[in-house]
């Protein structure tokens, strides 16, 4: 008994002076990660042709493969990683509730209904489909969070408001499905979340919700860690719980929608990344956002690649891979955790 | 710094008011405890005094100035909380709790100062938590846990400490324990301490001064051999129970017989009869 008791307190111990290398890991796995991308398709030039190609002014085809397509692919991959990593690990903070993702706030379903009303009944404003996602994202955040509300917010029924909100929207959204039949194939892409034909005005769109989504839940981070103590807690220690988490709640809302208005319903990477994370670098707000942030990244840079490549010329969507690598990965990384 | 309770209403909205124009004076240094049956509003009033919940009327005033009016932060370094129900991820330690209680004292871009880790020492010094200060408070005892959850309130450096139901979950020598660290915390700190506790014996041993509340108010103030006589307790709790004084001058009470059913029957109960 005391023997393992010692040894759980030097394994932490050890745990707490690895974060920094684990964030060095990380930071290297986006870096590869990313130039895989790049190199990975039809078009396969060496390291070194690639880096020429990048820096060289001239216009070639090669240029335009790397530079046009397959850079804005990726970053819009990088940077929607990010945003639903963060928006995850925030969302499973404040519920205190391990199930928590964009899906829970509505973002999912919100930015669903929003992109199929676009996609199926007004097909010829294809290009509101963006903002159609985005307002219905946020939109539905705020009905879950008013219908919620009752002298304050208490997590469980902000969970509870979530779930219901997203199956009202959910039916109506499989309500204009069957209404239109014959468009219903348009808008699958969307659903299950996909990466083609990401271009230069996607990562002009996501860049600055990513950017800033960041450097907001790091200046929060120490925060979230006294609110995950509990309300009484948290209000002991001087937070203004409510006011902290709305703005947390607003922060995740933005991240997510941003995202999910680029790639489509992509909310699974929000649920596994912050678990993995918090079982390899451990709760500390500190060092789990970065850490998900990275990781987000690099995961969905990597699996829209492995789409693109597994079986070509057919490119499966990258909600799909993630879907298909992640959820076995994640289920072992739990199994071995109850076990040690 | 003095606690005032003047003319205090709170509750949970227009048809639940559970405390009703109550006024209390704490004094400087002293442990006071409430007591009182189930739903009498003890927490209640303890949580509209450490300003989790907002007062209909009336207020709470520390050092002249209402605690709802203090800045949250400010408030946080002179008066603790220590909940009933919290919560701590699996992995966080000791000693990162106890270092949260130092979050009061934060400035932006600044990573813990040496008074902030020697707060943090003392207060594991006081809670005997030293030796644990690595373990993760998950894997903690029931007992050894509160503790540490008592050490983060002392590394604020509070003047008062709000305590609600310090000792519930705990076995008889735990209890004990928690007690005795109270006293340690008044003695040596010079703490004020409000709390909530069920168990009037151990709420007489530690306590300077008891509370009762009953319909809203509090309906007795005093020492624990003012109040606990078997007229006051069966009024309060509707219990008969005989009074024993132990040589250290504590009273002590052995209940023998409810009051004859609950004191408000229901009206099934009433037609049945």
């Amino acid at each position: 008994m005391t023997a393992t008791r010692v040894e759980n307190s030097s394994r932490q111990h050890d745990r707490r002076r690895l974060r920094p290398l684990i964030l060095l890991g990380l930071a290297i796995f986006v870096l590869l990660a990313f130039f895989f991308s790049l190199h990975q398709g039809v078009l396969q030039l060496s390291p070194g042709e690639m880096l020429r190609t990048i820096f060289s002014g001239e216009d070639s085809v090669n240029r335009q493969i790397i530079c046009g397509i397959r850079l804005p692919r990726n970053l819009t991959a990088a940077l929607a990683g990010i945003c639903l990593a963060l928006a995850g690990a925030i969302l499973q903070g404040i519920m205190r509730n391990p199930l928590a993702s964009p899906n829970l706030i509505g973002v999912s379903a919100g930015g669903g209904l929003g992109a199929v009303i676009v996609l199926i009944v007004l097909p010829q404003y294809y290009l509101l489909l963006v903002p159609a996602a985005f307002g219905g994202a946020l939109a539905a955040t705020l009905m879950i969070y008013l219908l919620a509300w009752k002298r304050g917010i208490q997590p469980m029924r902000l969970v509870l408001a979530g779930v219901a909100v997203s199956s009202l929207l959910g039916a109506i959204i499989n309500a204009l499905l069957l209404f239109y039949p014959d468009r219903v194939v348009g808008i699958l892409d969307f659903m299950v979340g996909s990466l083609s034909a990401r271009s230069w005005r996607q990562v002009h769109l996501i860049w600055p919700y990513a950017l800033g989504g960041t450097i907001l839940s790091l200046l929060l981070s120490r925060r979230l860690n006294i609110l995950v103590l509990g309300d009484a807690a948290a209000v002991g220690l001087g937070i203004r719980v409510e006011r902290t988490r709305l703005l947390l709640i607003a922060v995740s809302a933005l991240l997510a929608a941003a995202a999910v208005s680029v790639t489509g319903l992509l909310g699974f990477v929000g649920l596994i990344a912050p678990h993995m994370m918090r079982l390899i670098i451990g709760s500390d707000y500190r060092y789990l956002l970065p850490s998900c942030a990275m990781f987000g990244a690099g995961l969905l840079m990597t699996c829209d690649t492995l789409g693109r490549i597994v079986m070509p010329p057919v490119e499966l969507p990258v909600g799909i891979i993630m879907a298909m690598l992640g959820a076995p990965f994640f289920l072992y990384l739990l199994r071995r955790k109850n076990t040690a | 710094m003095k606690l005032n309770i003047t003319a205090l209403c709170a509750g949970y909205g227009r048809d639940n008011r559970v405390i009703d124009h109550l006024t209390l004076t704490v004094e400087e240094g002293e442990i006071i405890t409430l007591i009182g049956a189930n739903g009498s509003g003890k927490s209640t009033l303890l949580k509209t005094i450490g300003r989790l919940l907002p007062p209909e009327s009336g207020g709470v005033y520390l050092d002249g100035r209402a605690v709802h009016d203090w800045p949250t932060g400010q408030l946080a370094r002179e008066m603790a909380i220590l909940p009933q129900l919290n919560s701590a991820p699996d992995d966080l330690s000791v000693a990162e709790l106890v270092a949260y209680g130092r979050y009061p004292y934060r400035q932006r871009w600044r990573s813990s100062s040496d008074h902030d880790r020697a707060m943090v020492r003392q207060a594991l010094q006081l809670t005997h938590l030293a030796a644990l200060r690595d373990r993760p408070v998950a894997t903690l005892s029931g007992g050894e846990r509160q503790r540490a959850w008592i050490a983060m309130t002392l590394a604020q450096e509070p003047q008062v400490l709000l305590l609600d139901e310090p000792t519930t979950f705990l076995d008889v020598c735990h209890q004990l324990e928690i007690i005795e660290l109270i006293g340690r915390m008044n003695r040596e700190l010079g703490l004020t301490i409000v709390m909530v506790l069920h168990d009037l014996n151990l709420a007489a041993r530690c306590s300077h001064r008891l509370a009762a509340i009953k319909d809203r108010r509090i309906r007795y103030l005093g020492s624990a051999a003012e109040i606990m006589t078997p007229e006051i307790l069966r009024d309060i709790f509707n219990i008969q129970a005989r009074i024993i004084t132990g040589d250290d001058d504590i009273p002590y009470f052995i209940p023998t017989a409810s009051c004859g059913g609950l004191p408000h029957p229901t009206h099934k109960q009433e037609s049945s009869s």
